[in-house]
């Protein structure tokens, strides 16, 4: 190999700044939720302590913590099945022209685009004014889709971009349906992609903040909780909730990335699995 | 029958239709709803239909609304700027410098993580390093670099834009490698074989073969940092108000008709804007 120029150490070094720059307030909040029972928001420690985790698990003083983690957790998984289904199925539409496919494109970037303020109060109008009572599963839900459903797009775009039809010609040779077309040859072909649309569908839904500011209702979703607690706690107990939560989007992404990982592996392994189609 | 569902129209249709139905409810009718409220009028309890350009007369007609959406394009400029700035070297890096694929994902992926985590635990990760009492300010004050402690670093324009630059440069950062990592590397080797410097290769060559992810990337963090009202709450402590704050400020006081009038401003602001840009790279063959 030849020797690295000068500019590689430059380069490298602004890098590793920016990851600085990345990861270091998170690591500082993590490093301070460990705060002495006497600490406070800022350095230096007052010794050592899980006393923060403690008190995020005993008192209800700091509201319904347990109970918006689960509206999160379960409107997250919701949102993920139905970027992925509603994703691929675009997808697949729009690997063909048709007629106003490209004011259906403009529509998704709009959707892409548009101040995520303008979904919240627009869709807490609309369900206000149809007399329809707003929750985080309806109108909450469907705010969510504007902007997962766009991500879903995108990474299909760049899937199907890249997609090699000649797979799909020589099933159809064979005598496949259209059916059995996608569901044998297609998406076992883009499930790994599939992995990445679901991150982008639980892990946009489950930090959403501004979207859901107007459409949850009357129940707190976990980012609504958090960030009400910003205004109203003063101690390191919301250091501990902040890094109990990045842990856990930590933990989901790594799980995310840990099956595509396996899925591309079990693919090398195995090869072709010509002829076990049914 | 069988000609009808065999027509790319009608197929085409049918599998966007979840789609279309989503935007079509959540996406649509609330633009249109947002427009429609924007013509009525507001008691302190309720809001009433009317077809009134009252909210419109007060909104252009108040100076604050200019010093706010100036404020909003300051803030974008400013954060477009650096998270190019960031955001082309941080990919510049990638795709040039790091050899092998794996080491390219793996530093890609480290880049990406925590846009996929908490922006709003990331700005709360600001404050024991900008507070008065904070890393920064004693960091600076041990170092004799200052004797006392700076009180511009928290709740000001500075740690707004820090905070912009700090969860948007993503949106720069992997378009631009997207496109980067398509270059033809021929190309760079003719460049040099013809003579090129380092300088010439990267200003003739690779920024040029860039500008698509630039755009896209330019695309994301412009409509991010306009419509967004959250960072600006809460880095600039309730001091800096943008077009989002304005808006969310009148939701709160329940003004949902004044508050629909700046959202259709705002919206009509970032749909030109996107507009011109859109002029300038075709989105869908950059994927």
């Amino acid at each position: 190999m030849e020797p690295r120029p000068r500019s590689f150490y430059v380069l490298a070094t602004f890098f590793g700044l920016y990851v600085l720059f990345l990861y270091g307030p998170t690591i500082t909040i993590g490093i301070l939720s460990f705060q002495g029972p006497g600490g406070g928001l800022t350095f230096p420690m007052q010794g050592v302590s899980l006393n923060w985790f403690h008190e995020l698990f005993e008192t209800q003083a700091v509201g319904d913590i347990w109970g918006s983690f689960r509206r999160s957790f379960a409107l997250g998984l919701m949102v993920m099945v139905t970027t992925i289904v509603v994703s691929v199925m675009g997808g697949l539409a729009f690997r063909k022209r048709f007629r106003g496919s490209a004011v259906l494109f403009y529509l998704v970037i709009t959707a892409l685009v548009i101040p995520s303020i303008l979904i919240s109060l627009g869709v807490g109008l609309v369900f206000t004014q149809a007399g329809v009572p707003i929750h985080w599963a309806t109108s909450g839900f469907g705010a969510q889709l504007t902007w997962t459903l766009p991500f879903g797009l995108l990474v299909m775009f760049a899937v199907f971009n890249r997609f090699n039809p000649a797979y799909e010609e020589a099933a159809r040779d064979q005598g496949a349906s259209a059916w059995q077309v996608v569901r044998h040859v297609v998406l076992p072909i883009i499930a790994p992609s599939l992995m990445g649309v679901a991150l982008f569908g639980f892990t946009l839904s489950y930090d959403e903040f501004a979207r859901m500011l107007l459409t949850s209702g009357s129940y707190n979703t976990l980012p609504l909780e958090i960030y009400g607690m910003t205004t109203n706690v003063t101690t390191p107990v919301i250091f501990a909730l902040g890094t109990l939560t990045t842990a856990f989007s930590f933990v989901v992404i790594a799980a995310f990335l840990v099956s595509v990982w396996v899925m591309n592996r079990r693919r090398a392994r195995h090869g072709s699995d010509a002829g076990k189609a049914v | 029958m069988q000609r009808l569902l065999k027509s790319a129209d009608v197929t085409g249709w049918l599998l966007a239709a979840p789609l279309v139905l989503v935007l079509a409810v959540f996406l649509i009718l609330p633009v249109v709803m947002i427009a429609v409220v924007s013509f009525w009028q507001a008691t302190e309890f309720s809001i009433v239909p009317a077809f009134s350009f009252e909210n419109y007369e007060f909104l252009f007609g108040s100076a604050v609304t200019y010093d706010v959406f100036w404020n909003t394009f300051r803030y974008a400029l400013i954060t477009w700027a650096l998270t190019l700035g960031v955001g082309f070297t941080v990919a510049y890096f990638l795709a040039f410098h790091v050899r092998t694929l794996t080491w390219q994902i793996a530093l890609a992926l480290i880049c990406t993580v925590p846009f996929w985590t908490s922006n709003v635990i990331r700005m709360i990760s600001w404050i024991p390093f900008l507070g008065r009492n904070g890393i920064a300010n004693s960091t600076l004050l041990s170092m004799g670099v200052i004797d006392q402690p700076l009180e511009w670093l928290l709740f000001s324009d500075f740690s707004v834009i820090l905070a912009f630059v700090h969860i948007n440069t993503i949106f720069m950062v992997i378009p631009i490698l997207n496109t980067m990592m398509r270059i033809d590397r021929s190309l760079i080797e003719a460049a040099r074989d013809a003579g090129a410097s380092g300088a010439q290769i990267l200003w003739n060559v690779i920024i040029p073969l860039t500008k698509p992810g630039i755009m896209i990337g330019t695309i994301f963090v412009l409509t991010l940092v306009m419509g967004d009202f959250v960072t600006v709450r809460f880095m600039s402590g309730s001091q800096s108000a943008n077009v989002g704050r304005l808006i969310s400020n009148d939701v709160g006081l329940l003004q949902y008709p004044s508050a629909s009038a700046t959202a259709v401003v705002l919206l009509v602001t970032v749909l030109m804007v996107v507009g011109l840009l859109l002029r300038l790279v075709d989105i869908r063959k950059e994927l």
